[in-house]
């Protein structure tokens, strides 16, 4: 079970990734290789690539499952026994009860969710929860290209998500769209926490008139013709960055990410 | 009065400013009760605090009578939800209080709003909002970012009268006030407005969709024609025919109607006309000071005004972006029934509208021309006759019924397919001649409007264009000749005119 027992996983250990692919029911992750992209949100606030190293990323969000089994192992992120520092009232609130779930849940993505509890869960995972240029680096791929950005057609297909209201059932984890680095549901399924979202430098005002690298993040940066293909990744910054770390909601969920390309030998 | 002449003399000055402030000081121009944040606060609230009531479009909330200034809490849900925005199309409305425009927020000058905001715990994105007649910082916009599920609250005191837009500010700002969240405050001056017999809640927006104006079925946002400023639609309240038919605004003859309208935008500045009334009085740009006798007025995206006008004649008018390829092409069309007596002495209610009719170019005269000499030499066959049926359509007819022939819905009936026409084929040749006013049910929709006798068209003339319209449009086909019509002429007492005219 996830967060049990499991191997440590560390770059300079091997056979890691065969570890994974034959202990039952262990999340599998996902190499990416890395590498300097142009990002929404560039390191020095005007044009500069963002780099990412080599990474690992869990190829399906967390489920309902997954997470029920965290909680049972860890009893303290309960919903009847979680600290509120770390967890809003909404926490685990569409669970039946504390340690159970209805079956139709199992496979869905948990939402929820909050950071803390995000983070324990993957540190339970011997992982961490990928950082916002990790996340992403990995979402820009469809299911043929590493970077499919500047395709219209894949932007068409994020906003249209957006457009939904989330009234309908959640599809199962891994139903959705597998991309280019056989990782699930990177779009069209939950947001997602990401470890570093308290420092998407997002402000409540879209205009924010006091910083000037505000303004460049979010109101020049997100208008100006240059940038404006980035308006569906940048709805998602926009989303984390209304969120407290104890804030959980309907809609966000959450995947783990480990450092390295897990063959360094 | 309730304000002193010194503050009168300081508010003189800075709407002046400068070197023209001593001028004005003296002028009799100088106004009598401008707005003006430094005059608007009354003090701290007084009394027990007001639960706010909102009113869905397009409906106001009563007149406040309140004679000092309250704690008012206002509570707005966001809600995101699928809606139709013309018949058989919808789209995913991002709304405040579950309409668009959002719900309607009626405070007095003076007031400390406590504002709470929910973000339905169903939505997707978060949401804040911007209310243009607050004073602070970003509107509120910063202190009201709430992401799904939570709540937020911030308080401010309406130091400003007037009638001012909220909307969401949340990036990408663009696609928020695109998608419908938007919506007025009015912050009534202390004494209240002028009572008035009607009041109503009208705001137009654009809209931009993947799809064709009118094409079926779920039509997602379309980024690219929402920076490019092309508008799939352009209507009053949230949907093509929100106030038309069974949902048009009402009035009676001899009553003074006020209209708040607002402009959410995104983009457009609206030409905001009534066809048929002129707006006895209009404080533009929702502020203090009053214009009179105004045809047309400008409404600037993120913007509202206040129109009064004064009933007189029964009939329908009908509300319009004066912009009008918007009011005919993207469903910028509401409607005002005003029911009582005739008044003969101010409007005859029976001239023709001359201004549409005879707009046909010389090339199509060809084909009328054409037709007009087969029928002469005794040759004129069905297609001549519907190829210069066509021409006239487009000339005279199409103004109305469209160049399809599937009308406007609500105003214009349909002809294409129409089972009016397949119950009795030569039924229009007596509309065309007499004129056609009153209820009339075309594919099961009820019409309520005039159509003005054609008396200028001429027995060939009409008999091509029915032609022309018995074989389009998936219609029953056939022939109308020019000696029915004459025919029908003489039966109805119509004055047939000379052939050519």
């Amino acid at each position: 079970m996830p967060g049990t027992k499991r191997m440590r996983c560390a770059p300079g250990l091997f056979v890691c990734m065969a570890a994974f692919a034959v202990s039952a029911g262990a999340a599998e992750y996902a190499p990416i290789p890395g590498g300097s992209f142009s990002s929404v949100l560039p390191p020095d606030g005007k044009g500069a690539p963002a780099s990412v190293a080599a990474f690992r990323l869990r190829t399906l969000p967390v489920s309902n499952g997954d997470f029920l089994a965290f909680v049972r192992a860890h009893p303290q992120w309960r919903r009847d026994r979680v600290a509120p520092l770390f967890a809003d009232s909404q926490y685990l609130a569409h669970w039946i009860e504390p340690v159970r779930i209805d079956e139709a849940q199992r496979n869905q993505p948990v939402t929820h969710v909050s950071w803390f509890a995000a983070t324990a869960y993957c540190e339970g995972e011997h992982a961490r929860l990928p950082t916002w240029y990790e996340f992403e680096f990995a979402a820009a791929a469809d299911e043929t290209r590493a970077d499919a950005r500047d395709d219209a057609a894949w932007r068409e297909r994020i906003l249209e998500w957006y457009a939904r209201p989330s009234t309908a059932r959640l599809p199962d984890v891994g139903a959705g769209v597998r991309n280019f680095y056989r990782i699930y549901d990177m779009h069209g399924l939950v947001w997602e926490w990401v470890g570093d979202y308290a420092s998407l430098m997002v402000s409540g005002d879209n205009r924010d008139q006091g910083d000037p690298d505000l303004l460049e993040f979010c109101g020049a940066g997100a208008l100006s013709t240059q940038d404006r293909e980035n308006y569906a990744v940048l709805m998602r910054v926009a989303l984390l960055s209304s969120l407290q770390a104890a804030d959980t909601t309907a809609n966000v969920g959450f995947r783990c990410a480990m450092d390295g390309s897990g063959d360094e030998r | 009065m309730k304000f002193t002449g010194v503050w009168l003399v300081v508010a003189a000055m800075a709407l002046a400013g400068g070197s023209a402030a001593f001028h004005a000081v003296g002028s009799p121009r100088a106004p009598k009760a401008p707005g003006g944040s430094s005059r608007g606060d009354f003090g701290p609230p007084q009394g027990a605090p007001i639960h706010a009531s909102l009113t869905s479009p397009p409906q106001v909330p009563a007149p406040i009578q309140r004679n000092y200034p309250a704690r008012v809490i206002v509570e707005l849900e966001v809600i995101e939800k699928e809606l139709p925005i013309s018949e058989g199309v919808s789209y995913t409305f991002w709304t405040f209080g579950g309409t668009v425009p959002g719900s309607f927020i009626r405070v007095r000058q003076g007031d400390t709003v406590e504002f709470h905001l929910k973000n339905n715990p169903n939505n997707k994105m978060p949401h804040n909002i911007d209310l243009h007649g607050v004073t602070g910082p970003g509107g509120g916009a910063a202190s009201s970012f709430t992401a799904p599920g939570h709540e937020s609250q911030f308080t401010f005191k309406a130091l400003n009268q007037g009638l001012y837009v909220y909307h969401c500010a949340t990036a990408p700002v663009g696609m928020h006030v695109g998608n419908g969240m938007y919506g007025l405050i009015l912050i009534e001056p202390p004494e209240g407005l002028a009572s008035v017999d009607h009041e109503y809640y009208v705001m137009q927006g654009d809209f931009y969709t993947t799809g064709k104006y009118r094409e079926k079925g779920h039509q997602p946002f379309d980024m690219e024609n929402a920076i490019a400023e092309k508008p799939t639609y352009v209507v009053f309240n949230g949907a093509e025919g929100s106030l038309t038919g069974d949902k048009a605004l009402t009035a009676k003859t001899n009553q003074t109607v006020r209209l708040f309208v607002g402009n959410g935008g995104p983009n457009l500045v609206s030409s905001f006309h009534v066809i048929g009334e002129i707006f006895d009085k209009v404080r533009y740009e929702g502020g203090t000071h009053e214009q009179e006798n105004v045809q047309t007025t400008l409404i600037p995206s993120g913007g509202a005004v206040m129109v009064e006008f004064h009933t007189e004649v029964p009939g329908s008018y009908i509300l319009v972006d004066h912009s009008i390829f918007r009011a005919f092409n993207k469903g910028a069309l509401a409607m005002l029934k005003v029911d009582g007596p005739e008044d003969k002495s101010i409007y005859s209610g029976k001239e023709v509208d001359s201004v549409y009719l005879g707009d046909r170019s010389a090339p199509n005269l060809a084909v009328v021309s054409q037709a007009t000499q087969a029928a002469q030499s005794g040759t004129l066959t069905v297609e001549d006759q519907i190829k210069a049926g066509q021409a006239l359509f487009n000339g005279t007819c199409s103004v109305c019924h469209q160049a399809n022939g599937e009308g406007l819905p609500n105003v214009f009936p349909p002809l294409a397919k129409s089972d009016l026409i397949a119950a009795d084929p030569k039924r229009p040749i007596r509309i065309l001649l007499q004129g056609l006013t009153g209820k009339v049910t075309v594919n099961g929709k009820e019409y309520n409007s005039v159509m003005p006798p054609m008396s200028q068209l001429n027995d060939d003339e009409v008999a091509n264009i029915l032609t022309f319209v018995l074989n389009s449009w998936g219609n029953p086909g056939g022939r109308v000749s020019a000696d029915e019509v004459n025919k029908a002429r003489g039966a109805g007492n119509v004055q047939g005119k000379s052939a050519g005219h």
